[in-house]
């Protein structure tokens, strides 16, 4: 028998050493409590209720830039025990209530101050991002196997009226990803503005049609309680009804924009997460498998601290059971230039976001267009601007 | 008993239990599937990714 190293923790002696600071995936999703409570505790001004959103859009990126990017993956062998240490768990299951009281908080604050409209674009700002990172926790936890959390994510994403994201995106999503079937895959030369039209219906209803076909071979009614769409939808609409029974009609509204914001935090990470890239179709009719180069990474080390290692998607598409703490980046992948929110920022700009992407995305798939999703609309113009053509192919003459 | 597992995440299809959630009553056949049948867990294997277990 072969003598191995002592393995005392499992972890073959390696030591994660960002393993504290996961505690930012709590703090940066609870900034939205901090601006009511400021404007309550210390002194009522608007700029207090700005601060979460001004994080988001400005410090982040700021963050991101100067604190730069990180390569280092956890050992394959440390994984197991990676994988196996509730600490980890634990610190998503710590952000479960810190959204719920942070949304509550700020829809009750909204409904008992008399706010000028800038104030309560703030508030309705501050509290959509937040939802964004519900739904960012409701991510991770729905990959997962276990009945707690896939019911954590289920609460979670109630927050945002967006249950159905549960069945959507891992029996939709991961399936077509990166496929002109997909709607939550963005394609080369569609803005952001056109994207959000074909992602937030085209995900609904695929997640509906899945949970449809699962009841039906069950032998049960969609409308069931056991419809995985309706129960977080129950969810939500008691938190909304009891909301506006208390506060009032005129909360419906304001409430609907903060879950269209925190909806569009999604649209924003589709958007960039797969932009323009492609599977192959392969002669069975199915497209080849989800591959590392199909998705758009950022190591980041601030906006993957604050997002659970969302950034290293590839890693997650390859491998979606996986968990943050565990997952790694691997060289020449397709790489984002700044972390998610920078490049949120940017995507706000379609020119700008053109101008920054597509020579990244020609490299990334090297300037193969049979590689890159196009907007079918805008595919010819862009195979021009580009130079992507068949001229660019070397006749056959001159290679033999 | 007949089980299949998923290589990417280990979830194994067992006909003795099959999969009710899913909608496959105990006793599916694997061969009942549909062809269409992706890995519950991940679902980023198909149904002929999936390798039979052999018990011991």
């Amino acid at each position: 028998m072969t003598a191995t190293a002592a393995q005392d923790n499992g972890l073959s002696g390696y030591v994660d050493r960002k393993r504290r600071l996961w505690l930012f995936s709590l703090m940066v999703p609870g900034l939205a409590l901090v601006g009511p409570l400021l404007y309550m505790l210390v002194s009522p001004q608007i700029i207090w209720l700005w601060l979460s959103t001004l994080f988001g859009y400005v410090v982040i990126p700021m963050l991101d830039g100067v604190l730069g990017e990180d390569l280092s993956n956890p050992p394959e062998e440390a994984v197991p025990a990676l994988e196996a240490d509730s600490y980890y768990r634990y610190v998503t299951y710590a952000l479960v209530p810190i959204l719920w009281i942070s949304f509550l908080v700020n829809i009750i604050f909204l409904g008992t101050h008399d706010l000028p409209w800038y104030g309560t674009l703030a508030v309705i700002l501050a509290t959509g991002g937040s939802l964004g990172f519900g739904l960012n926790l409701g991510h991770e936890m729905g990959h997962k196997k276990t009945t707690l959390e896939r019911w954590l994510a289920k609460i979670t994403l109630a927050l945002g009226c967006y249950g159905h994201f549960f069945v959507e995106h891992n029996r939709g999503h991961h399936r077509d990803v990166a496929t002109p079937e997909d709607p939550a895959s963005a394609r080369m030369g569609e803005s952001i503005y056109r994207f959000v039209f074909r992602e937030m219906p085209g995900a609904f209803f695929r997640a509906w049609d899945l949970e449809a076909q699962r009841l039906d071979r069950c032998g049960k009614s969609v409308w069931s309680l056991e419809n995985e769409i309706l129960q977080p939808a129950l969810i939500s609409a008691v938190l909304y009804g009891g909301l506006i029974a208390w506060l009032g009609i005129e909360m419906l509204p304001i409430m609907l924009l903060i879950a269209f914001w925190g909806a569009f935090q999604l649209t924003q990470a589709n958007y960039i997460e797969h932009y323009g890239l492609l599977r192959a179709k392969q002669a069975n009719g199915r497209y080849e498998r989800c591959q590392p180069h199909h998705s758009w990474n950022s190591n980041h080390l601030f906006s993957n601290w604050a997002l659970f290692h969302l950034q290293r998607h590839s890693d997650h598409h390859a491998h979606p059971t996986r968990r943050y703490q565990s997952l790694r980046d691997f060289p020449d992948l397709p790489r984002l230039p700044n972390g998610y929110f920078g490049m949120y920022l940017l995507a706000y700009f379609p020119q700008l976001w053109a101008k920054v992407m597509d020579k990244r995305l020609l490299a990334a798939v090297d300037r193969d267009p049979e590689r890159i999703n196009f907007l079918p609309a805008k595919k010819e113009m862009l195979m021009r601007r580009y130079n992507l053509g068949p001229q660019e192919q070397v006749p056959e003459e001159v290679l033999a | 008993m007949t089980r299949y597992r998923c290589p990417e995440c280990d979830y194994e299809y067992a006909e003795a239990q099959g999969d009710p959630h899913q909608g496959f009553a105990p006793g599916t056949p694997w061969e009942a599937l549909p062809d269409s049948f992706t890995c519950p867990d991940c679902a980023v294997r198909f149904k002929e990714d999936f390798t039979l277990v052999e018990d011991s």
